[in-house]
């Protein structure tokens, strides 16, 4: 009874608290490491991405080209049924300029993560990628991008074997 | 299906810091629940906690963890979990132990600690991104916020100085809050000016991390209606999972929080929530997601939500009071307890407790609503008098 309560409990700390040591802690942390498995969909889309080849798996139930791909359809729920492959372009979706890292540390120059919806999939369906060689007040939704990828002798199988996505400038 | 009702509610404040353990805040909120209706623990049948991932409290299984604070040992209990959504998930879960004539009383207690993540709580939110497409690419949260926020005003044209009036709005309801953590007089300006973490999100668009715990007691209309003079009955409840590959989906709009309303609405009767419903709690972590969230709930066509913010609408005093409490942005976002403490204010609101933050008009009917995980699960409690 909001009105009828006139002490609400909990206890506010400050980093004075702290400081003149009036509260105790105990620090610890937790140490887990792990190797996940890429799979089967994901693995043959990593193996791609080696070769310099961005792939997708169609569904015959549905007629979606998904990317990413996977080996079962979710709505159909059936097996997928073929191979595709995609173009490495594509459309950004929507973006951001974001100047935090993971732990919130700030950064000097921004990153661009945005969606790219990928040239060969069904409407819409994109990955999470970054944007490179753009200045970030350029950047738009609805802008056409072309994967940069690393070296051939560079690339691991990774998500990273594309550095970025640049703009698709007029004529080049 | 049996009727079920809330018969009593509590929080503790929400703070950036709490001395109290978790345990110990699930105990003060789930005793002033308790105290609210004169029950004591022997009269709970079984126990509902909602808290969210464990990697915030480093706490393996906090289920079990919080089990004694909320009064669960010794009883059937449950540890619900979906992301975000929990808050508003665990008075639903807390509802069909009772609706199916199972339990007659359940105390529900939903708790966060964010603080004792080092060094930000940000962290902890690394693994819900895809560990092999995904985190190689060195994500955190605020991209997907700030993603999804740009998407809803490019489509629908909508500006950073409309958003920014729901943190005005909901910062300065929260200053009549005697729990709240950034109740603040601020304006547009102010939140322009801010900070820019990841464009289009500035500091000021985002609820501040929280330490807090909430508490109802859900009980059968029989027993309702032995210790309640004014049981406030649960109308409806709704629930959903979008899919987690949210690269395939357009972010403009939420379906999830649709069907999950649209389940609600269907259980409570209600062709049309605008006119039905008085006050709405729609999940708030920023600013931008009110707006989201109604246009989902159904309460304005997709892309009118910032108009009627614009309008006074959504201000306390409004037509359709939008976040009385204060919301997430003021009153505090300790996850789970943030959702709970929706829930909480609709009781109070309703049984016009709610003091300096009473909605004019006697209000008859309240919906509350999180959201969570991957940006993909919806959970609505309507509740009514």
């Amino acid at each position: 009874m909001s009105v009828k309560i006139t002490h609400w409990p909990g206890t506010s700390l400050s980093s004075a608290d702290f400081a003149e040591g009036r509260v105790l802690t105990v620090r610890g942390g937790v140490k887990a490491e792990y190797a996940w498995d890429a799979g089967v969909a994901i693995g043959r889309y990593l193996e791609e991405l080696k070769r310099g080849r961005l792939v997708a798996r169609r569904c015959d139930g549905c007629r979606r080209v998904l990317v990413p791909p996977r080996m079962f359809c979710e709505e159909c729920f059936r097996p997928t049924d073929a191979w595709v492959r995609l173009a490495d372009t594509g459309t950004v979706q929507t973006f951001s300029i974001s100047y935090v890292r993971w732990d919130m540390v700030r950064l000097t120059e921004p990153e661009i993560p945005a969606v790219i919806a990928i040239d060969g999939a069904s409407p819409g369906y994109g990955i999470l990628h970054l944007l490179g060689e753009v200045d970030p007040k350029e950047v738009r939704v609805g802008m056409r991008v072309k994967a940069v990828w690393k070296d051939p002798a560079e690339r691991r199988g990774a998500i990273t074997d594309i550095r970025y996505w640049a703009p698709i400038r007029e004529g080049g | 299906m049996g009727k079920v009702a809330v018969v009593g509610a509590g929080m503790t404040r929400f703070v950036r810091r709490a001395q109290e353990t978790g345990k110990e805040l699930s105990y003060l909120a789930a005793r002033m629940a308790l105290d609210s209706c004169g029950l004591t623990l022997k009269d709970v049948d079984a126990v509902v906690v909602g808290s969210a991932p464990d990697a915030f409290d480093g706490v393996h299984m906090k289920g079990e963890y919080l089990a004694d604070g909320s009064g669960g040992w010794q009883k059937p209990t449950l540890r619900c979990f979906v992301g975000g959504a929990t808050g508003v998930f665990a008075p639903i879960v807390g509802w069909y132990h009772v609706a199916s004539g199972q339990f007659d009383t359940v105390l529900v207690v939903c708790e966060e600690k964010m603080s004792s993540c080092h060094p930000h709580p940000q962290g902890a939110f690394l693994t819900i991104f895809d560990h092999t497409t995904e985190r190689a690419l060195g994500p955190n949260l605020l991209w997907i916020f700030a993603l999804e926020m740009n998407r809803y005003m490019t489509v629908h044209g909508i500006t950073k100085e409309e958003i920014a009036l729901v943190a005005v709005k909901n910062k300065k309801n929260a200053l009549d809050h005697p729990c709240a953590h950034l109740g603040s007089e601020i304006t547009v300006d102010d939140v322009l000016n801010s900070e820019v973490m990841a464009w289009p999100v500035n500091r000021l668009d985002v609820s501040p991390a929280s330490d807090g715990a909430a508490a109802i007691v859900m009980c059968s209309e029989r027993v309702a209606k032995r210790v309640s003079d004014r049981p406030v009955w649960v109308e409806g409840v709704g629930w959903h999972l979008d899919t987690a590959y949210w690269t395939n989906r357009d972010l403009y709009y939420p379906r999830y929080v649709e069907y999950a309303a649209r389940m609600a609405y269907d259980m409570a009767g209600i062709k049309e929530p605008r006119k039905e419903i008085n006050i709405v709690e729609p999940y708030d972590p920023f600013d931008y997601k009110e707006l989201h969230h109604l246009e989902g709930l159904l309460f304005c066509k997709p892309g009118e939500a910032a108009k009627l913010t614009v309008d006074g609408v959504t201000a306390r005093d409004g037509d359709l009071p939008v976040c009385p409490s204060g919301g997430l942005l003021g009153v505090g976002n300790p996850i789970a307890a943030a959702g709970l403490m929706k829930v909480c204010e609709l009781f109070w609101q309703l049984r016009g407790e709610a003091g300096r933050r009473q909605v004019p008009g006697q209000p008859r009917r309240g919906l509350a609503q999180a959201w969570g995980d991957l940006m993909q699960v919806g959970t609505v409690v309507i509740l009514g008098i």
